[in-house]
């Protein structure tokens, strides 16, 4: 069972089942490393803004840069008009940044492996963005998909592959962070099996690519963190600034 | 050689391994469904909690933190620039201070010559005059004596030599007598002695 590298996917109950109506809501694995990147979020930036000192101490120094980066990022992408969003993006950034490196410690399950969970996180970015650019704009939203400049004998087939670039945003948002961690996680589980199953004589090849593995996947964990918060700030640009 | 059997061995291994996972595998985990529900209320409600308690309390703090600290930082350069300006008026002011007291003193210096050179000027011509006169009593006082030196002489002659006649012949001669003679003899060795 262990030797599957797929088993390390697996949701399993923690206490007893819960059920309200119809639905299972059970305390599992999963929301057990949920709970725990959100209170060491919280944690971490409860202690880095407790203290104003004029010479930040290295906790404070972590929370404000991480602030500025994430500022940095919407105002590069989305301009000023993101400001409101910023708490969003900038908990959703830390949410798969931390879901992801949990992940990276071993024996630990890793949330953003689930495509159910980056969906719901897509589906919501894609149903407010979606929101935002018809409350900012109206119908007049519906100009994005109506590139400006285009032959108007293109026009109905650019349109029609518009929408669907659109709608398809979701599942591509999801998929793209599901199937990095999920690709990532399997690949060094299968080396790591490979260590044992060819034990003293032949484990020290994938040992070495198990290494390097761990080291290529904390940094795909930090960019696939980032990519999902710099296109929810590209969407959020599109809803914002209509110029396409 | 061994690597050969290195590298086969490995290969056979991977075969064999992939065999194995084929055998156990009953597809991902993933697109299970028995708790979809369980992991989106999940996420809903962590992401939410932590959401709210970022946005309202966390946040706004660090944003804060950052601003204050931020005009802090330029009040401080407002005011150290502020202090250099004052400190650039004080040095102009102690630049100014210090070359008109040194005018001053130059003035006063170039005064003070003056008025020494003046004094001494002054001092020097009572000197001279004065020694002017005392030169002029001392050439009158030599040529007085020099006058009477003659005289003196003679007299003294006169008398030197009617003493040494007395002794040496016992008999008195007349002064007169001895006097012409040494008037004669200093007249003609006068001219030895006192030629000017």
């Amino acid at each position: 069972m262990a030797a599957n590298p797929m088993s390390q996917f697996d949701v399993y109950r923690i206490g007893p089942e819960i059920k309200v109506g119809a639905f299972d809501i059970s305390f599992t694995n999963a929301s057990l490393f949920m709970i725990l990147s959100t209170v060491s979020i919280l944690l971490i930036f409860n202690l880095g803004s407790k203290k104003n000192s004029i010479l930040p101490n290295k906790i404070q120094l972590l929370a404000e840069l991480s602030y500025t980066f994430v500022s940095k990022m919407i105002s590069d992408t989305a301009g000023s008009k993101a400001k409101p969003y910023f708490a969003f993006i900038f908990s959703l950034f830390m949410f798969v940044l931390f879901c992801n490196m949990f992940g990276m410690i071993p024996y630990t399950f890793t949330v953003t492996s689930h495509i159910i969970v980056t969906f719901v996180l897509a589906a919501f970015i894609f149903i407010g963005v979606t929101v935002i650019g018809f409350i900012k704009h109206g119908f007049g939203y519906l100009k994005l998909f109506v590139p400006s400049g285009v032959p108007a004998v293109l026009l109905p087939l650019i349109v029609v592959i518009e929408i669907i670039s659109y709608l398809s945003r979701p599942i591509s948002l999801s998929v793209r962070l599901f199937a990095n961690m999920m690709a990532g996680h399997t690949m060094m589980k299968v080396f790591g099996g490979f260590v044992i199953s060819l034990g003293v004589v032949g484990g020290w090849l994938p040992l070495s690519f198990s290494v390097a593995l761990t080291g290529l996947e904390i940094l795909v964990a930090f960019l696939q963190a980032y990519v999902f918060a710099i296109l929810t700030c590209i969407y959020l640009n599109d809803a914002l600034n209509l110029h396409h | 050689m061994f690597k050969k059997i290195y590298f086969q061995s490995i290969f056979f291994s991977l075969f064999f391994i992939k065999e194995a996972f084929a055998a156990e595998n009953g597809g991902m985990p993933q697109l299970n469904p028995e708790f979809w529900i369980s992991q989106i209320f999940w996420l809903v409600l962590t992401f939410g909690i932590m959401y709210l308690v970022l946005s309202k309390l966390i946040l706004p703090k660090i944003s804060n933190n950052l601003e204050s600290r931020k005009s802090q930082i330029l009040e401080n350069i407002e005011a150290a620039e502020k202090q250099r300006e004052d400190s650039d008026a004080k040095l102009k002011e102690y630049d100014e201070i210090i070359s008109k007291s040194k005018l001053q003193a130059n003035s006063i210096f170039n005064q003070a010559r003056e008025k020494a050179q003046k004094d001494i000027g002054a001092k020097r011509e009572v000197i001279d005059k004065q020694i002017d006169n005392e030169i002029t009593e001392a050439e009158k006082e030599i040529d007085a004596l020099r006058k009477n030196a003659p005289d003196k002489i003679n007299k003294i002659a006169i008398e030197t030599s009617s003493e040494l006649l007395q002794k040496l012949i016992g008999a008195e001669v007349n002064n007169s007598s001895i006097s012409a003679i040494v008037d004669d003899l200093s007249k003609r060795n006068g001219d030895k002695y006192y030629g000017n």
